[in-house]
């Protein structure tokens, strides 16, 4: 529990499908909770969890992105680039919301916005999560090597229920966070007033508010898309994929411009791709076939609902939307880690010894083997501890004392450089 | 070439940007269509599922405490 709500986060991924595939697989465990937990509460009673960032009156909880960065990149380059994509991103990244919570405006100022989480931001940079919110979010603990890695945790996006728009929010970011590692965005513009612009945009249904830049030019949340998606496309194909993710940043930049151009001439046919597109889709109907005030409450309550994690009671549930993972891989998440990071020992090592692990942290894991001492095995690369690097290891010790043994002995076995 | 391309995407007047005028083809038109009656079908359910008092729930539902 995190404040008055709960809180779960999917373990280390490599690529942004791997990511929505445990994201998925973290449902499935809300879900089962849910289930559970309502086996225990009195008659009457239920546990209903709602994948929003709202509750419509003015309070508002984040959904966490992470990315692992290079310690090198100078950090005003972060500010300055990834600013501009986390601002304008949100044009597929919104989950939707009917009204308008910013601080002394109306609630039916903005009958309907993008996103969830834009009304709740004051600040371009800042180390707060739950006042002055900042878009760049200056908290930096890497859990793992301070030299090398630097954490970027974002705080500004909704939690997606499409897959393709988690894909697409996880992906593109990754690329751009590449690209800004490597300094070929530093020719790209930049936003003269972020804070500004992230509302601007959020409450732009039409995507044509003009955003005023640095340079005194204005651009719209689509060009400085296209803008990054061009430089991402080229990118791509000049240094290839291996920083971003491998194959999986193909399909990312591919789903990148479909989705762009569908924004740009029609896009009601993101129903069931973007979440805004599919929220709002199903208000206006439902206000059409009723004959409804925007204000009814009745809107207000689909909104909620359709971040409903209860099958029977989700509409999003019903929609229908275009899958990304699938399913039985999505089920065989719930249990299983990820081969290509070091969730790769965590995991194994908690299915295969769980009375055995005393604690399981980012960087390191602690075990009980019996001894009068506990002993705590260091995890501090991430890349390490993949199934290359410790599967058959973990496959031939029968006890946690053998494996702790074998490791030590050799060190470099798999868990560090 | 960055330059270039940078010209194209953000204009310095914002209307010079090449807008493609795109009639409404049969295929685009059948979509729609299609997509028109999936969320019909989804209306016709949703009632049944929709919180009875949205009133009292929409009004209930506070959070307590930031992330």
């Amino acid at each position: 529990m995190d404040h008055a709500h709960p809180e779960l986060s999917i373990p280390e991924c490599a690529d942004a499908r791997a990511a929505v595939r445990w994201d998925r697989a973290a449902e499935m465990i809300l879900v089962d909770s849910m289930e559970a937990a309502d086996e225990i509460l009195p008659d009457g009673q239920e546990l209903v969890v709602y994948k929003n960032n709202s509750d419509g009156k003015g309070n508002s909880y984040g959904c966490h992105e992470n990315y692992l960065m290079d310690r090198s990149t100078p950090f005003g380059r972060i500010v300055q680039h990834a600013t501009t994509h986390l601002v304008t991103r949100q044009v597929f990244t919104g989950a939707g919301k009917v009204g308008c919570e910013a601080p002394g405006l109306d609630r039916m100022a903005v009958p309907f916005q993008l996103t969830q989480r834009a009304d709740f931001f004051e600040e371009e940079v800042g180390l707060e999560t739950t006042l002055k919110r900042p878009i760049i979010n200056t908290r930096d603990e890497p859990h793992a090597d301070p030299l090398r890695y630097r954490r970027l945790h974002v705080i500004v996006g909704d939690a997606n229920l499409c897959e393709v728009a988690t894909l697409l929010k996880l992906g593109t970011t990754a690329i751009v966070l590449a690209m800004v590692e490597d300094g070929t965005l530093d020719d790209g513009v930049s936003l003269a007033d972020p804070v500004q612009a992230l509302q601007r945009v959020s409450w732009d249904t039409g995507l044509s508010a003009p955003l005023l830049l640095e340079d005194g030019r204005t651009a719209t949340a689509l060009d400085l898309q296209w803008e990054l998606l061009e430089s991402a496309q080229k990118y791509l194909l000049e240094q290839g994929d291996e920083m971003v993710g491998g194959a999986v940043a193909g399909e990312v930049v591919g789903r990148w411009e479909g989705v762009l151009t569908a924004l740009e001439s029609s896009p009601s046919e993101l129903f069931g791709v973007v979440d805004w597109v599919t929220k709002r889709s199903l208000l206006d109907g439902y206000r059409e076939r009723h004959g409804l005030e925007a204000e009814d409450v009745r809107l207000a309550a689909m909104d909620l609902q359709y971040h409903d994690l209860r099958p029977g009671r989700s509409l999003f549930a019903r929609v229908g939307a275009e899958r990304v993972v699938d399913l039985d891989d999505v089920a065989r998440a719930v249990e299983d880690p990820p081969a290509d990071t070091r969730a790769y020992f965590r995991g194994r090592c908690l299915q295969r010894w769980p009375d055995r692990v005393v604690a399981a942290n980012w960087d390191s894991m602690v075990f009980d083997t019996g001894d009068d001492t506990l002993r705590r095995v260091p995890m501090m690369e991430p890349t390490r501890g993949t199934s290359d690097h410790v599967g058959t290891l973990l496959d031939e010790c029968d006890t946690v004392a053998e494996l702790l043994d074998r490791l030590s002995e050799n060190p470099m076995a798999g868990l560090d450089d | 070439m960055a330059e270039q391309e940078k010209q194209h995407r953000v204009p310095a007047e914002p209307s010079a940007r090449d807008v493609e005028e795109v009639g409404a083809n049969s295929a685009a038109v059948e979509q729609a269509d299609e997509l028109k009656d999936q969320i019909d079908g989804l209306l016709d359910e949703i009632d049944e599922v929709l919180e009875s008092n949205a009133e009292e729930f929409v009004k209930s539902y506070i959070q307590k405490g930031g992330e």
